[in-house]
């Protein structure tokens, strides 16, 4: 069987790979790409830890086929930091000390940053829905939900 | 397995109907990949359907919408319109998984993976929307209530797929609501849901659809149960008789997630607080 060719653009820059049909924009990204930044926690779009965004939506790219990203704009954890100047959201969760072992994180930034460039004021409750598919297992959540409550006061401030 | 990005409907029901092996629709893909990652199936042919043109366009016609294959909860939830004329058949959709599979899972995928506790369909089946099907032998209509047959079982033949579903127009009186039963607050499958559907002449209810979902092998249209609310005001008395309507009519299974006495109870209280809630918005609106 002859792999699929697919041009698309990874945050901002065009990329070009050969996938299997049955591939997952999540195994290009982390086994093609090395860009490992996406995790697969759960394979079956449960535990959010593989979020990226398809064109600006929110989506588990464990849940995408590689051939699906033909001519999309998919954007990782990987685009979020300025070169050296990391995003207010990857501060505030620094600041708060809202990270133990690490492996939810990308994929709640990237959800995060997908909820306030929707919505730059919203409430915890809302915070809680949004990252209702984002599951950690060390934190209780609470830490992570201050640290976006304050990243967006100071998103909207700026 | 193959994949093939089809360009045009009719490439596509080319594709479905010529594949000997199984072949399958892919549009959100948040049921089809995760039944294919669990090896629950292993289809030779996935055929997208999302480069084809419409298939994520809300268009109005006649007084209500016609939704595309491929529009996401998403894409639906940010449309003033549909979510003014059929508030509960979005909420139903809405309530499908995270943000994330939101941004994938469509209502057309919900409906033909044909689970009993789809929460998108027993609202479309309230609002008597219709699916538009292409296939080998052309384009037909069929009312959303007679696609789903048993559980993971449609009626769609052999190369047919669903192009869009038609949500109809109804009066500013009118209103609908959805509400289903889950052990948490977010992120699980219908244990008991109901769905109702009004149309209000000032305090009095000229007509009512009431439909049930996970309390039978398919969603079930509770005909007995709407018409205790017809002619009434929805008082006490009346949204008692729905109650019971709908529990007598409700046949689930025992399971982990609810017992059938459980399940038979509190689909009862779900179609009364449903229908409140239709009530209420079919008030407001005039």
């Amino acid at each position: 069987m002859s792999k699929i060719h697919v041009t698309t653009n990874i945050n901002g820059d065009a990329v070009e790979y050969l996938c299997e049909p049955q591939e997952t924009l999540l195994d290009v990204l982390r086994n093609q790409l090395n860009m490992t930044g996406a995790k697969e926690g759960c394979g079956s779009g449960d535990c959010g830890a593989c979020s990226v965004t398809l064109d600006g939506r929110l989506v588990c790219s464990c849940l995408v086929l590689a051939a699906e990203a033909e001519g999309k704009q998919v954007s990782t954890i990987e685009g979020m930091a300025d070169g050296e100047e990391l995003h207010p959201l990857q501060k505030k969760i620094l600041e708060h000390a809202a990270l133990q072992c690490g492996v939810c994180i990308p994929g709640i930034l990237v959800a995060a940053k997908a909820l306030l460039e929707k919505h730059p004021d919203p409430t915890e409750t809302e915070v809680r829905y949004w990252l209702a598919g984002n599951l950690c297992r060390c934190t209780g959540y609470d830490k992570i939900i201050a640290a976006v409550m304050d990243a967006a006061a100071e998103m909207r401030g700026a | 397995m193959r994949y093939v990005a089809a360009e045009t409907v009719e490439q596509a029901v080319a594709l479905l109907a010529g594949e000997t092996g199984d072949a399958r629709v892919l549009a959100g893909g948040t049921d089809l990949l995760v039944q294919i990652r669990m090896d629950l199936i292993e289809p030779d042919l996935l055929v997208d359907i999302k480069r084809i043109d419409g298939m994520f366009d809300i268009t109005p016609e006649n007084g209500g919408y016609r939704i595309g294959a491929a529009v996401s909860g998403a894409m639906l939830g940010e449309h003033a319109g549909v979510c003014a004329l059929w508030p509960g058949v979005v909420e139903g959709f809405e309530l499908i998984g995270s943000t994330q599979v939101q941004g994938r899972a469509t209502m057309a995928g919900n409906l033909c993976n044909a689970s009993p506790a789809g929460d998108a369909v027993p609202a479309l089946v309230a609002a008597n929307a219709t699916v538009r099907i292409a296939g080998p032998d052309g384009t037909r209509d069929c009312a959303v209530a007679d696609i789903p047959v048993a559980p993971g079982k449609t009626s769609l033949g052999k190369g047919e797929f669903i192009t869009s579903v038609y949500l109809p127009a109804r009066s500013d009186s009118a209103a609908d609501a959805y509400l289903r039963f889950i052990p948490r607050t977010e992120m699980d499958i219908a244990v008991a849901s109901a769905a109702v559907s009004l149309e209000m002449e000032g305090d009095i209810c000229r007509a009512a659809r009431v439909v049930l979902g996970a309390v039978g092998p398919t969603i079930l249209i509770a005909d007995q149960a709407a018409k205790t609310l017809v002619g009434t005001t929805m008082d006490d008395a009346a949204l008692d008789a729905l109650a019971t309507a709908c529990s007598d009519l409700a046949s689930p299974i025992d399971d982990k997630r609810g017992t059938v006495e459980f399940r038979k109870d509190v689909v009862g209280v779900l179609a009364k607080r449903a229908a409140k809630i239709a009530q209420t918005r079919a008030g407001g609106k005039s």
